[in-house]
Order: C-alpha cells, then sequence, then structure tokens
C-alpha cells in the first residue's frame, strides 16, 4: 500500500528510522517485518522514550491492568464502594499516548466546523472567566466494560466489570460554549479532537475522534470540565480538559480536548465508523457477520448495577446477616427498583436504592442478607429502570464488539 | 575523575560498537536472518538458554515473561510484529479463530497503520490461532473459582 514510499529517495529521518528499527530487531530478536513499508513520519512506539507515557501514576496500585501500552486499566468491583469514585481509582480507557509537558497557560480550546458560525479559540483562563461553571455527579461507563464475557469472544480489551465510575465533574457547560460561538441551523452533531497521538508513531494519524448529537451537546449536563471531584483531572484521564457526556459510552467524552467540531453531518473521526461503538441495529446470532452499513452507533448505556461490598469469597457464619451494598445505573434513564437473589433468580427481595443526587449520577443500593443454611451461595443484584427493563442474569444480545453487557453482577459467599 | 573518564570511554565505544552493529545490520540484515530459522520451533537448547537470560526473558510453564506470549513455533515474529506498538498484553487477552485473527489484522492494516505481513502472515495467523483460540462459555460462564479469594468476613453476631 505504501510502496511508492519505499521507492522514494532515503532521508535523514529515515535513515535514523531504519537504524533504530534494526535496532529493535536486534534487541527482539527478530526482524520488524517489512519494516520499510512503514510510512515515512510513522516510528512505532517501541522505538521511541515513551515509556513514562505509559506508567500509572496517581493510580491505585490495585487497579487491573489489562494493557501498559496503551494503558488500559479497570477497578475491582470492591474499590468502587466509595459513593464518589476517588480519581486514584478510576478506571483508565486509553486509544493512545497521552500528551507531554502540557501547559495550562497556552493550552486553547478551538470551536470550528461546517455548523460553526465562526471558528473561535479560547485558553483554560477565557472559559474559566467567561462562562458560568456547573458541578453534576456523572457516572462514565466504557462502551466495552464487561466485553470479557461475550461468546463467542469479542475483540479488543477484555473488560471484566470495573471499567466505570462516578465523579463530580466541574466545568463550564457544552452549550454555553457553543452559542457564544454560533450554532448554525443545519447542525446535526458534535465531534472533538484531543491532543493524544497514535501509537503507530505517525503524527499525523488521529487517534480517536468521537461526538454526540448535537441535542446531547445541548444538555445542561454535558460539561466542558477541568475537575475531577475538586482536583485537577488525573493526566490518564484526560487533564487539563475533557468533554463529559452522562449516559453514553465513555469514548464521548474525548479527552486532552482541545478542539470541538459542528458537523452538518454525523461526525465521521476515527471509532465513529465501522464497528467501533457500535452495535448491530437489529438483533444478530452469536458470531454472526454484520455488514458496515448494519452497525449503529450507541447512545444510550443500558441499566447495570455492582455490589461493591463485600468483596466476592466473603465466607460468613449462618447465624450472621450479610449487608451488602453498590450502586446502579440506567444511563439517561433512573435506577426504580433494585433487587437481589441468593437462589440463582429463583427468588428476588427488594434492595432500598436512593434517589440520584442528579441525572447520570449512579444510585447507591443497600440490602442485609440472610442465608437459611450453610453452604455455597452466590448473591446476584438485578436493577430495574424508569422504563421497567431490568438486567438480564445471562448476557445481552451479541454483538461483534463486545459492548453493552449488562448482565447482573453477582459474588460468591460461603456460610459455615 | 579518572574513573570517570574510563567509564565515559568505554561507553564511547559501547555506543560505537551498537552502532557498528546496528550499521552491519542495515547492510546485511536481511542475508543475516535467512541464516537463521526464526520461526522454527524453539529448541530444547533454546529453552534451557534462558537459564543465563535476564530473568524477564525466561520462560516459564510456556510462556516468556517478559511478554506474556506462549513461547513456542512463530513467538520471534509475533514478538517481533506485535509489540512495536502496543504491549503484548492486548494480544493476549483476545481469542479468536483464525479468521477472527485475520479480521483483527486487516482492520489494523487499513486502520491504525499496520504495514503488509507478506509471508510472515501466515506464520503469525498459524502462531495465533494456535495458542488464543476461543474457548465455549456458553451464555453465561460460572464464577471462576480459581479467582474467588475465601476471606473471613468480620461481622457482628446476633
Ligand atoms: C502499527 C501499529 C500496530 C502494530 C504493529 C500492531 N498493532 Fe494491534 N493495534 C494497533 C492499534 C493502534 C490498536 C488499537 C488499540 C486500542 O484501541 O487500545 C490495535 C489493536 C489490537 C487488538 C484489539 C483489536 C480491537 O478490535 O480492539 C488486537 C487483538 C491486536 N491489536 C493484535 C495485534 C497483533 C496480533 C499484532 C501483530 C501481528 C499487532 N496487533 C500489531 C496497532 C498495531
Amino acid at each position: 500500500m505504501t510502496k511508492k514510499k519505499k521507492q522514494s529517495a532515503p532521508t535523514r529521518r529515515g535513515f535514523l528510522k531504519q537504524s533504530a528499527l534494526t535496532a529493535m530487531s536486534i534487541a527482539l530478536g527478530t526482524k520488524v517485518v517489512f519494516a520499510n513499508y512503514l510510512p515515512a513520519d510513522m516510528l512505532p512506539i517501541a522505538l521511541t522514550d515513551a515509556t513514562d507515557f505509559f506508567d500509572l501514576k496517581g493510580k491505585h496500585p490495585d487497579l487491573i491492568v489489562l494493557n501498559d501500552r496503551p494503558i488500559n486499566a479497570e477497578t475491582p468491583p470492591h474499590l468502587l464502594d466509595d459513593a464518589l469514585t476517588p480519581n486514584e481509582l478510576f478506571f483508565v480507557r486509553n486509544n493512545g499516548i497521552p500528551p507531554k509537558n502540557i501547559d495550562t497557560k497556552t493550552w486553547t480550546l478551538t470551536i470550528e466546523g461546517e455548523s460553526a458560525r465562526q471558528s473561535k479559540s479560547y485558553t483554560l483562563a477565557d472559559l474559566k472567566a467567561k462562562f458560568a461553571s456547573y458541578s453534576y455527579d456523572i457516572t462514565l461507563e466504557c462502551g466495552g466494560n464487561g466485553r470479557k464475557e461475550f461468546n463467542p469472544p469479542a475483540k479488543g480489551n477484555q473488560w471484566n466489570l470495573g471499567a466505570v465510575g462516578c465523579a463530580t465533574w466541574t466545568g463550564v457547560r457544552l452549550k454555553d460554549v457553543l452559542q457564544d460561538v454560533g450554532i448554525k441551523s443545519d447542525a446535526v452533531y458534535i465531534g472533538y479532537y484531543g491532543k493524544d497521538t497514535h501509537l503507530s508513531g505517525d503524527a499525523k494519524k488521529v487517534v480517536i475522534s468521537r461526538g454526540v448529537p448535537i441535542e446531547k451537546a445541548l444538555e445542561e449536563e454535558s460539561l466542558i470540565a477541568w475537575e475531577m471531584n475538586g482536583q485537577a483531572i488525573p493526566m490518564l484521564n484526560g487533564y487539563p480538559l475533557r468533554l463529559i457526556f452522562g449516559g453514553y459510552p465513555a469514548s464521548a467524552s474525548g479527552k486532552w480536548l482541545h478542539k470541538i467540531v459542528i458537523r452538518n453531518k454525523v461526525h465521521d473521526g476515527p471509532k465513529m465508523t465501522g464497528q467501533a461503538y457500535r452495535v448491530p441495529c437489529k438483533p444478530v446470532a452469536p458470531g454472526a457477520k454484520v455488514a458496515e452499513k448494519d452497525m449503529c452507533i450507541i447512545e444510550a448505556m443500558p441499566v447495570k448495577s455492582l455490589i461493591t461490598f463485600p468483596k466476592s469469597g466473603a465466607t460468613i457464619k449462618l447465624n450472621q446477616t450479610l449487608p451488602i451494598r453498590g450502586h446502579a445505573w440506567a444511563g439517561a434513564k433512573q435506577v426504580t427498583e433494585m433487587h437481589y437473589s441468593i437462589d440463582f433468580g429463583s427468588t428476588w427481595q427488594p434492595c432500598t436504592i436512593n434517589a440520584p443526587k442528579n441525572r447520570f449520577a449512579w444510585q447507591h443500593f443497600t440490602a442485609n442478607v440472610r442465608f437459611p443454611e450453610t453452604g455455597y451461595y452466590e448473591v446476584w443484584a438485578r436493577a430495574t429502570d424508569s422504563d421497567n427493563i431490568a438486567q438480564p442474569m445471562l448476557l445481552p444480545g451479541w454483538n461483534p464488539k463486545g459492548y453493552l453487557n449488562n448482565a447482573c453482577h453477582r459474588i460468591a459467599v460461603k456460610v459455615v | 575523575m579518572k574513573n570517570n573518564i574510563s567509564l565515559l570511554l568505554t561507553s564511547v565505544y559501547l555506543v560505537f560498537g551498537i552502532c557498528l552493529l546496528a550499521f552491519c545490520y542495515v547492510l546485511f540484515g536481511n542475508v543475516v536472518s535467512g541464516w537463521f530459522d526464526f520461526s522454527s520451533v524453539p529448541s530444547k537448547t533454546a529453552i534451557q538458554r534462558t537459564k543465563t537470560t535476564p530473568k524477564s526473558e525466561q520462560v516459564v510453564d510456556g510462556i516468556h515473561l517478559e511478554t506474556g506470549l506462549v513461547y513456542a513455533e512463530g513467538f520471534d515474529i509475533v514478538r517481533g510484529t506485535c509489540t512495536a506498538c502496543h504491549s503484548a498484553k492486548l494480544v493476549t487477552q483476545n481469542r479468536a479463530s483464525r479468521e477472527g485473527w485475520k479480521q483483527m489484522l486487516t482492520w489494523m492494516q487499513a486502520t491504525q497503520g499496520l504495514w503488509e505481513l507478506g509471508e510472515q502472515e501466515p506464520i503469525i495467523l498459524d502462531y495465533l490461532a494456535t495458542h488464543y483460540a476461543p474457548e465455549a462459555i456458553g451464555r453465561r460462564a460460572n464464577i471462576d473459582m480459581k479467582e474467588v479469594e475465601w476471606y473471613i468476613l468480620n461481622l457482628e453476631e446476633e
């Protein structure tokens, strides 16, 4: 595909790259196959001194690291027990390499696009001075949370349970900024661009550029945020600026935000198209091949819950009552009922569930569980949303990329 | 001071040596690599040799410690190719049929800058389809009993 480039005159950078590739070949004990076909600007990440991009600075040591290059790490359920997820425990889904040497004084956010009345840039100080700031508790969940359980297996990071968290996000309303720029009447979508760079080393390659329909962008809780739980957003979660869209796959909430485009069509940046963050428009059999035209963009995340106490594996005595607790959330909807079962769904008992702090915040539930006799049990939790849709006990509809697994969470308990 | 200078000199020689090696490799790499059959099954001697290699290069229970990849035919090529952009963890997490792996490679070639793999592609696909094949787990797997760490939960007694 890049054969032409191969024949072009050798450049200094090309030579340096060739030497570096060769050095890597030596280090790895094998040749980088067809390295000559690499585009001229591209230097695979293994050859750069980028190891410091891939440390989990500021993150809890007990996060489960699914991938260290790029960093993808999830929180074990029992560490999500806090009402709000502390910054060091919040999951990380990076698609590329976070930016380095960030200067908040010179960082700008530019708004442009076919459906913007003008192109306008703001510094962080401009945003803070010019617009009112708001704080909301908003749950962010990776679209692929729970992917691990799909059968046949789905491609990508094999998230188990903990690619979810809820934090207080502070920033300005996206709609205030968009309206300050001016939105043309034909606007249908917004798309974001971040300062992260592609793993292939190709500086021109956009890592991920997703977005939301304009109606979603104009919601009150849709933020351009610089604070998470009252502190600067951690580097790995998008410092110094990110978007926040509650109830959508977290990938819509662009990190290291520096540009927003107002589009007159559905945004078509990388990971908006193809199979990424899409599910079959109509249900398909497990393992089915689905043509790209039959894949639809995920908008709302489904109703879901997590038992955060006790940690799976608790052993208690027969005369003890087991207190359980956790959180439940339902995209843009509310969780209206919460149940638990200790007999694999034969009977369900109600939990106490409180109201969300605001729309898109997760809700907390508690219950006290008694067991009839000694033995092995599983405590299953099931949330029901305001449309009376409940979590399934089995996996929901299979889809090629393994999104939207909202099957009931369960923990193992032994009564002795 | 004198120590520092000799240290410096040693480093300079070392760097020069490495450069020279790298340079030779640039020139003769294709020829030299042909002398070795990287794709052969790692031999017993290769595995024994790991005793003297750094800990991370060791192979334990058929797993190469540094990368977590299965140490078997095709390992060198897979390592060389598939850890250039992301870590091997992205590979070892995934399970797919040969066709499924082929689709992932095609997707990376179309969208993520993965280059043409030429005659190495079948070797890579054989390796992946053999060692990272899907297991049937039904509509929902049991809680993995090996993963559960049992502990005594201290609660008030009634
Ligand atoms: C030129 C860079 C590059 C090389 C070389 C490369 N990959 Fe990838 N690969 C990527 C990128 C970028 C992603 C997306 C990473 C992410 O989303 O976190 C990816 C994702 C993946 C995924 C997840 C697929 C998905 O649908 O999310 C797998 C599995 C994978 N690579 C396997 C491999 C294997 C096997 C090889 C060796 C043949 C390889 N990669 C070589 C760039 C590369």
